[in-house]
């Protein structure tokens, strides 16, 4: 919560079960861009996306941050996917500001080119943004997405990643994690879901391009995202946000439990939050109270079946992982676990 | 100016006078030293204003000028082969999105095997992409045509593609004449777009489309292409006007005009047709060619009116449509289709193969004599052809195809057709 100051993380007025601050305890500056009557409300609301999208959340805060950083002056590229079906139904669209879709893996690609154009007009005041799922940013539009940041492009490129390829019907991508049921990775065999040791860490890939930033974030902790789009968008270059956004549709969760999700997903150290300049790690969002791997597999149908005793070993391997992640970004304070 | 410059280089500095705002560049055969030539230009600052972007892949260049012609900047990208069919999914969405941009297509062969020498089989490929397709017969052409491209692009919020034969016109050096800039300033105006991405009007680009509305939005694209039919020549005339050359246009007749047989074929290789036909008419011959300048749109009633008093036509294509035959004499032939003119269908030209002023004489003859297969493979080698059937049929494992038959016509024979 680098945003906010040490004195005021004691605060301990906290949301049930959380260690959320509530808006009103914060003083003016400190408050969400959601909070403030001001807010541009770029994704509008009537939009079609299912009860509890994370993506819905996580790209309602990110664009209303990264427009308030630019001062409302701001372009998103689109790939295709869920962001993209839900909210521009021919001839509705929920976007309130330049939008462009063209095609599942280009968006980066586009978002240079409008960088480009800006560039040769003489209008750099106007930034831009790029947004995709998981499987549009770390698959297909993978190639066109390294090209963006190899040319260290001045766009801000947002992946919400909810691990699968949910707008074609919960298909596998390469940031499914392990044991996690989709429609092409079923729970049958010996093996049950995804196979693990496949993969890959975008965010760490982002950071081997040597871009001026990279941050993964995620909708349990809003204040952290609005922080951590508004310092991405201080930066000039290329910078590589990713949003972790449950789904309850593809993970088969409660769609009242995705911020709960979210929460127990980086609290058990599942989905590690940090920030990177420069290919150097300079933030990481320590847990505050670990919760077992366990707690989070167990809201969601498609890790079901790593909780029957034939599949024991798929449970200790994605425990190992999050051990790992807390090994690797020293997730957990030497101190211990703070109260 | 008048100078003896290489065609890449013509067509690089035809672009430059068009003050484009974005160039992406991807390197692959024979467009490359038209991309080489303008990051030069842009580096050195002889172009004012404009992005010169080195993208990962043909896919990215394309989609950085969807990205750029949609933010309002004069878009430009060239590309040839697999290059084209790597950005395939743009080609359509660039047109499906009404940008204009413009690309030089270096007209080569698509492999598998693989090729570097020119035939139309990239652009072929794209032909129902949605893009007007421009051919260009001469660099002089080229330049001029490039010119026009933009502005026709713009007026009617489509892209175009140049289309110029690979090697053949990108790498031959020859006289051309470069425009001034106030001429093309005076031809080309600025870029006004018909739709922009801009804060200060928020507008949502590639939304989804179903069923209600699909249909008439893709009528719609139909009816600009037809519409282009009337633009296209018009702007011609108007290029003539101010640059004094007939360049451009739909269709461009050499002593077709009341011809029995008219050879109709597209780019470069009119020009040696154009001697061996005149030879031909000097013997008594009627005969005489007719290039289509513009493939898409299709100019149907163009050739409706210059077809009027011919018998006989031959279409000349370095292209295939596997399992079917000829691609142009298949638009030909549904142009011409309540006409009482014999289409014959000649394949030439492939990957490169050699097209000369003998080889052309002799299939002429036997093409006024109605004598040409359907379609007619130009100076194939069907020896070769038929020892590879043989090898299919008395060999379950007979190996790769396309290495037997390089074996069959031996080291030599293959460095002679380069």
């Amino acid at each position: 919560m680098a945003q906010i100051p040490e004195s005021q993380q004691k605060v301990k007025f906290y949301q049930t079960g959380t260690f959320t601050v509530g808006n009103r305890l914060l003083d003016a500056e400190h408050r969400n861009v959601q909070a403030t009557m001001d807010r541009c409300n770029s994704l509008d609301s009537g939009h079609r996306a299912c009860q509890g999208c994370g993506e819905a959340l996580g790209a309602r805060f990110a664009i209303d941050a990264a427009m308030r950083a630019s001062n409302n002056q701001l372009i998103a590229a689109n790939a295709t996917g869920c962001l993209e079906v839900f909210t521009t139904p021919y001839p509705q669209t929920a976007w309130s500001m330049p939008w462009i879709h063209s095609l599942f893996g280009n968006a980066s690609a586009v978002a240079s080119g409008i960088a480009a154009a800006l560039k040769a007009k003489g209008r750099e005041d106007v930034r831009v943004i790029a947004q995709g799922g998981d499987g549009g940013t770390t698959d297909i539009g993978f190639g066109c997405l390294s090209g963006t940041f190899d040319r260290n492009d001045d766009v801000l490129y947002i992946c919400y990643n909810n691990q699968a390829y949910m707008n074609t019907g919960v298909q596998r991508s390469s940031a499914t994690p392990g044991a996690a049921r989709t429609a092409t990775t079923m729970p049958v065999g010996k093996n049950p879901g995804n196979v693990f040791g496949t993969g890959k860490n975008v965010p760490l890939v982002a950071m081997a391009h040597q871009i001026p930033y990279v941050a993964t974030a995620s909708v349990h902790d809003l204040h952290d995202l609005e922080y951590k789009v508004t310092r991405a968008m201080e930066v000039r270059g290329a910078r590589y946000i990713e949003i972790f956004v449950p789904c309850p549709l593809g993970w088969g969760s409660k769609p009242g439990d995705t911020v709960k999700l979210a929460r127990l997903a980086v609290e058990s150290g599942m989905y590690p939050l940090f920030e990177a300049e420069d290919g150097e790690i300079t933030g990481v969002t320590k847990i505050r109270r670990h919760v077992a791997v366990s707690e989070y597999l167990k809201l969601q149908r498609r890790f079901a079946h790593v909780f029957k005793p034939d599949n024991a070993h798929q449970l200790e391997q994605l425990e190992a992982i999050a051990e790992r992640n807390i090994r690797r970004f020293d997730l957990v304070s030497a101190e211990g676990e703070e109260e | 100016m008048l100078k003896q410059v290489e065609g890449s280089h013509a067509v690089a500095e035809a672009v430059a006078l068009c003050r484009p705002e974005v160039i992406s560049a991807y390197p692959i055969t024979p467009q490359t030293h038209i991309v080489e030539d303008l990051g030069t230009m842009v580096k050195a600052g002889a172009i004012e204003n404009c992005e010169f972007m080195l993208v990962e892949s043909e896919f990215g260049a394309l989609s950085a000028c969807i990205g750029s012609s949609a933010a309002g900047a004069r878009s430009y990208t060239a590309t040839s082969s697999q290059g084209m069919l790597f950005m395939m999914e743009a080609v359509y969405n660039a047109s499906g999105m009404g940008l204009p941009i413009v690309m030089t297509v270096g007209n080569r062969a698509i492999g598998a095997p693989i090729n570097i020498w020119n035939d139309w089989g990239d652009s072929m490929s794209a032909r129902d992409g949605g893009w007007l397709q421009l051919f260009v017969e001469s660099n002089q052409q080229a330049v001029d045509v490039h010119i026009q491209a933009f502005r026709l692009a713009e007026k009617l919020s489509l892209p175009v593609m140049v289309c110029m034969d690979g090697f053949i016109l990108t790498h031959s050096y020859s006289q051309v004449d470069i425009p001034e800039q106030a001429q093309v300033d005076e031809f080309l105006p600025p870029f006004e777009p018909r739709q922009v991405l801009d804060p200060a009007s928020p507008l949502s680009m590639g939304a989804m489309v179903g069923p209600e509305a699909f249909t008439e939005v893709r009528f719609l694209s139909h009816q600009k292409q037809l519409d282009a039919l009337d633009l296209i020549p018009q702007q011609a005339a108007e290029f003539e006007a101010i640059f004094g050359r007939d360049s451009g246009g739909l269709i461009k007749e050499f002593d077709s005009a009341g011809a029995e047989t008219v050879v109709i074929t597209l780019g470069s290789v009119v020009g040696t047709m154009k001697e061996v036909l005149a030879g031909m008419r000097d013997e008594g011959h009627s005969i005489g060619a007719l290039t289509i300048r513009s493939f898409r749109p299709f100019p149907s009633a163009a050739l409706l009116e210059a077809l009027k008093d011919a018998k006989r036509v031959i279409v000349f294509e370095k292209c295939l449509a596997v399992g079917m035959g000829g691609i142009v004499s298949m638009n030909v032939r549904m142009a011409l289709k309540d006409q009482p003119i014999k289409v014959q269908s000649v394949i030439g030209g492939l990957g490169g193969r050699p097209i000369t002023r003998a080889g052309l004489r002799r299939m002429f003859e036997k093409g006024l004599n109605d004598q040409l297969e359907e379609p007619h493979f130009h100076d194939i080698d069907m020896s070769i052809v038929e020892r590879e059937l043989e090898r299919e049929k008395s060999q379950l494992r007979s190996g790769s195809i396309a290495e037997n038959v390089l074996h069959d016509v031996g080291v030599v024979a293959a460095a002679k057709t380069i």
